[in-house]
């Protein structure tokens, strides 16, 4: 954790959103984390991705669980509100959060620990639930605050720094996310900026659960051979299904590929999603055959990235709890409290 | 000698579950109430759907002694497990009423009570042949036979099936067949007895109704907008209450929208952590649970103490401990609920006594949750929670508005006001917060469950952490000032004999000082309603040479947090202890109190009856 703020200093030649905001205007404060942490890339293309959508910072909140990952809202969107809630816990946090505000965008980050082991339940829970969000798990496969233990998406037979070799099946949380139902699924890797910003402001831009898995290797406990979720093993083994352009709502749109390269998704906010195909017979909007996809590489001992799965007119929970349009948190008095009126009859019936 | 009473006994029915019992025996004792008598039923059910044993008991009492007396006079047994045990509870000179169709060895009847015996099965053999409608036949008839006994009015019971079946008209003249039924067997093989019902005018305009559906209903009028729960007896209905409520009086007319949100989670861990999070943005958000769920819960309360934000949590106590007596009653969370959660924590805790304080609460909670800024507990029992209840009616002023407490408006930040989130600017320990979204450039701030400085950043600084919690026990004295007063219930005389108590044990306690009363021994009484306790709780315990504190579970839990937070002398708090899972009985607390007294009476002043 921090107590280091940035100090404000903008470079004269740093380029202003259609907010007015620069990068600078995203960012949070001094990170805490290792030198060369992935995870400080992650909140990099976080920062990227809203000074890219224009986002107005106080519109976001965000919201984490605990651990190493957990700690980096404080790194990145110091004008939002942010919650460190409890281990595992943020996914039930984030979705009382969105029932209360619909208005709000909300970014849930957690780790492999908070998502897959303690958390697992909630992070399942949450994704059926179709709650508005987009939730990224930073995935080193490592306990980093407590030093070095496995976590639930360490391979079998990975070899910990210390030695030890996990026996232990590894929970992926990407086909998790897809047999739940979650309507926006990707995977990326803290090393491929390129590749995880566009992710993540689809994933913002899109109404549902969006789930991003980030490989994020832990340059202390997990970056050493043996370990399969160290850089050189991600780059190694990097199996991108598509190259993701993000489009916002009214850009022209210009076509400068050939037929069959490129598919083109619109989602419900009219942002449009322009997939260039790296794997030809793959298509993300099919659930089931990216299910199949995923196992298929995964026995090959590849990592699957790129944008996995979207449901571009998928629903919210508050489209299933047919919420009013005004967040809850703004109803007035009049429009809670029913009157000594209405009180009167409910005594009635009661005799 | 058999017993003569008009309008004061207790008539109790022994059933199987699951055999349609329910609703008769309830229509039963909403009779009593249309002829303008007060009544107290109770529902002791095991933890099954079908097959297992059930009893209803019903106090009927003119002088509106609402809680559990002790003591059957009439039991209708018709239930041939349970039945040496409910024979056996019948007061002497009491009645059985049974179903006579089979012979029965006379020794399993007792000689000092009266035998009425009703051939019911044969009676519904011979006027139904559906094997279903013979057996939910047989609980109606035998309502008619016991009104017939007892003087109901026929009217009342036909009005009452009428209302009852509105939905489904088919089945009013069926039942008002086997209500006359019932009736005529009675009358044909039965002589009338010495209980006896006569119209009155003592149930003014007290509603009836559950604590549970009381306490949702509270929950509308404070503003909740949010509940997330997971199902658990005794609390489930809580929930279910408030969805029909919201249905009913939170739908927006011109859209058919709802102005709530309303989500069965995954677990309590899940619920309480929803709760939180919708707190934490402004929405007044509650959850309902029982003793288990709280203990799941504990991490989370500790976060919203420690980070300060507004919750809600019902607590239908039931007993424990671990699954215990899911089905029975206890006020046994008292601690767990007022410790939650591991660190040094303290949380405010409220003891409604019956449904129309439930409502009263229920409001009140949210208020004072977004006025303290923290977790409040509504500690309800499943006597209270789950039986029908003769209470005032509800009442609400419509000049009152939701206290939403200290929330710092995006005028205020415009306008540069200075925002701690845990900056104590007026002295009563609470700070300003802000909600998500108020403001581009500021009053945005970082939550955790970490310690923080004043300005919520991180610091793991003794001193800073200190002042925080020290900051936390001077919004805790707050909350003295905020939480309802106690009611003081004096003795006609003075006293150096005191007694507290609390929640579902009022009535009994109620009619147990009028007993203790016309006995000579005279006793002070003072309800508390919630803790921290006031200092009246303190100087009504300074003021009594003995105090005696009556609770429902084996620990005595409210004495120790009597004697911990008051710092009272344990020797000056004595126990009365009833936890066995039924409602505690004005008999017993009266036996307890007196035997008690009278034993101190005999090395110190003697008593003297009047």
């Amino acid at each position: 954790m921090t107590y280091i703020t940035k100090p404000r200093l903008h470079h004269p030649l740093l380029q202003p959103n259609g907010l007015g905001f620069t990068r600078r205007d995203y960012e949070g404060k001094v990170s805490t984390l290792c030198a060369g942490c992935g995870h400080d890339s992650i909140s990099a293309a976080i920062i990227q991705a809203a000074y890219e959508l224009d986002l107005p910072p106080h519109r976001l909140a965000k919201l984490s669980g605990i651990g190493c990952s957990s700690k980096t809202p404080d790194y990145f969107l110091g004008n939002s509100h942010g919650f460190n809630s409890v281990h595992g816990r943020m996914p039930s946090v984030l979705t009382g959060a969105n029932v209360a505000n619909r208005d709000l965008i909300y970014l849930g980050v957690s780790g492999d620990g908070d998502s897959a082991s303690i958390g697992l339940g909630q992070f399942a829970h949450s994704v059926r639930r179709g709650v508005n969000m987009t939730y990224i798990v930073e995935n080193n496969g490592v306990y980093g605050l407590t030093k070095g233990q496995f976590s639930a998406t360490s391979d079998p037979g990975s070899k910990s720094k210390r030695g030890v070799v996990n026996h232990d099946q590894a929970i992926d949380l990407v086909g998790v996310a897809l047999q739940l139902g979650a309507s926006f699924v990707a995977r990326s890797f803290s090393g491929d900026k390129a590749q995880l910003t566009p992710l993540i402001k689809a994933a913002i831009a899109h109404k549902g659960a969006a789930f991003i898995d980030v490989i994020s290797p832990c340059v202390q406990f997990n970056n050493h051979v043996g370990s399969t979720k160290s850089f050189d093993y991600v780059r190694e083994h990097n199996a991108a299904m598509n190259r993701l352009d993000f489009i916002e709502p009214r850009a022209e749109i210009t076509v400068d590929y050939g037929p069959g390269e490129v598919e083109l998704v619109t989602q419900h906010d009219g942002s449009v999603l322009r997939l260039r195909k790296l794997a030809p017979d793959y298509d993300p909007t099919d659930r089931i055959s990216a299910i199949g996809h995923l196992l298929l590489h995964q026995a090959r001992g590849e990592v699957v990235t790129g944008l996995l799965y979207v449901d571009p007119a998928a629903s919210d929970l508050h489209d299933h709890l047919h919420t009013v349009r005004k967040p809850l948190n703004q109803l007035e008095d009049d429009e809670l409290v029913p009157g000594s009126a209405a009180l009167a009859a409910i005594n009635n019936s009661l005799r | 000698m058999t017993l003569s009473a008009v309008n004061d006994f207790v008539v109790k029915f022994a059933n199987v579950n699951g055999s349609g019992s329910a609703s008769a025996n309830g229509m039963f004792a909403k009779s009593i109430l249309r002829m303008g008598v007060p009544v107290a039923a109770r529902n002791i059910f095991p933890s099954n759907i079908q097959g297992l044993p059930t009893w209803y008991e019903v106090r009927i009492s003119e002088a509106g002694h609402l809680g559990r007396r002790g003591g059957v006079d009439l039991m209708v047994a018709m239930n041939p497990q349970t039945w040496d045990q409910d024979v056996a509870s019948i007061e002497p000179g009491g009645y059985l009423f049974y179903d006579s169709t089979k012979p029965m060895l006379a020794s399993k009847f007792r000689t000092d009570i009266e035998v009425l015996g009703l051939p019911l099965t044969a009676i519904c053999n011979a006027a139904y042949t559906d094997p279903r409608q013979r057996q939910l036949f047989k609980n109606i008839i035998y309502v008619g036979a016991l009104a017939w006994l007892l003087g109901i009015e026929d009217n009342v019971l036909e009005t009452l099936v009428r209302e009852e079946f509105s939905s489904k008209p088919k089945l009013i003249d069926a039942n008002l067949q086997a209500l006359a039924l019932g009736r005529d067997e009675a009358a044909a093989r039965l002589a009338p007895i010495g209980l006896k019902m006569r119209r009155s005018d003592a149930v003014g305009d007290r509603i009836y109704v559950e604590g549970n559906t009381a306490a949702a209903l509270g929950a509308v009028y404070g503003g909740a907008t949010v509940c997330a729960w997971y199902p658990i007896t005794p609390s489930t209905s809580l929930a279910e209450a408030f969805m029909a409520h919201c249905a009913e009086l939170r739908t927006d007319p011109a859209t058919g929208e709802a102005r709530y949100g309303i989500i069965q989670a995954e677990d309590e861990i899940a619920s309480i952590g929803i709760v939180v999070g919708a707190g934490w943005n402004g929405a007044r958000a509650f959850t309902c649970t029982s003793g288990p769920g709280i203990s799941l819960m504990q991490e989370f309360v500790g976060l919203s103490y420690f980070a300060e934000i507004p919750a809600v949590i019902f607590d239908v106590q039931r007993g424990g401990p671990s699954t215990g007596m899911p089905t029975r009653t206890q006020q046994s969370d008292i601690l767990l609920a007022a410790y939650a959660s591991h660190g040094d924590t303290k949380h405010p805790l409220l003891f409604p006594e019956d449904p129309a304080e439930c409502f009263d609460f229920g409001a009140l909670a949210f208020d004072l949750a977004d006025r303290l800024q923290t977790t409040i507990f509504v500690m309800l029992d499943l006597d209270i929670g789950m039986n029908e209840w003769l209470c005032r009616p509800f009442a609400w002023d419509d000049s009152r508005r939701l206290d939403r407490g200290k929330v710092m408006t995006h005028e205020e930040l415009e306008a540069g006001k200075d925002f701690g989130r845990y900056l104590d600017v007026d002295g009563d320990g609470i700070a300003y917060r802000t909600l998500p979204g108020v403001h581009p450039e500021r009053g945005a701030y970082f939550t955790r469950g970490t310690s923080r400085d004043p300005y919520a950043r991180y610091s793991e600084e003794g001193s800073v952490y200190v002042a925080n919690m020290e900051r936390l026990l001077a919004k805790f004295e707050t909350a003295k000032s905020l939480i309802p007063a106690p009611v003081a219930r004096p003795a006609k005389r003075r006293t150096p004999h005191g007694v507290i108590y609390f929640g579902s044990t009022t009535p009994a306690m109620h009619e147990s000082l009028e007993i203790l009363d016309a006995q000579g021994i005279h006793v002070d009484g003072l309800r508390v309603r919630g803790f921290p306790f006031n200092n009246e709780v303190m100087a009504f315990i300074e003021a009594h040479e003995t105090v005696f504190v009556v609770e429902q579970n084996r620990d005595a839990q409210l004495r120790t947090l009597v004697m911990v937070e008051g710092g009272v002398d344990p020797a000056k708090l004595v126990s009365v202890l009833g936890y066995d899972g039924s409602p505690i009985t004005a008999r017993f607390i009266t036996d307890e109190i007196s035997r008690r007294i009278h034993g101190a009476a005999r090395t110190h002043a003697p008593l003297v009856a009047e």
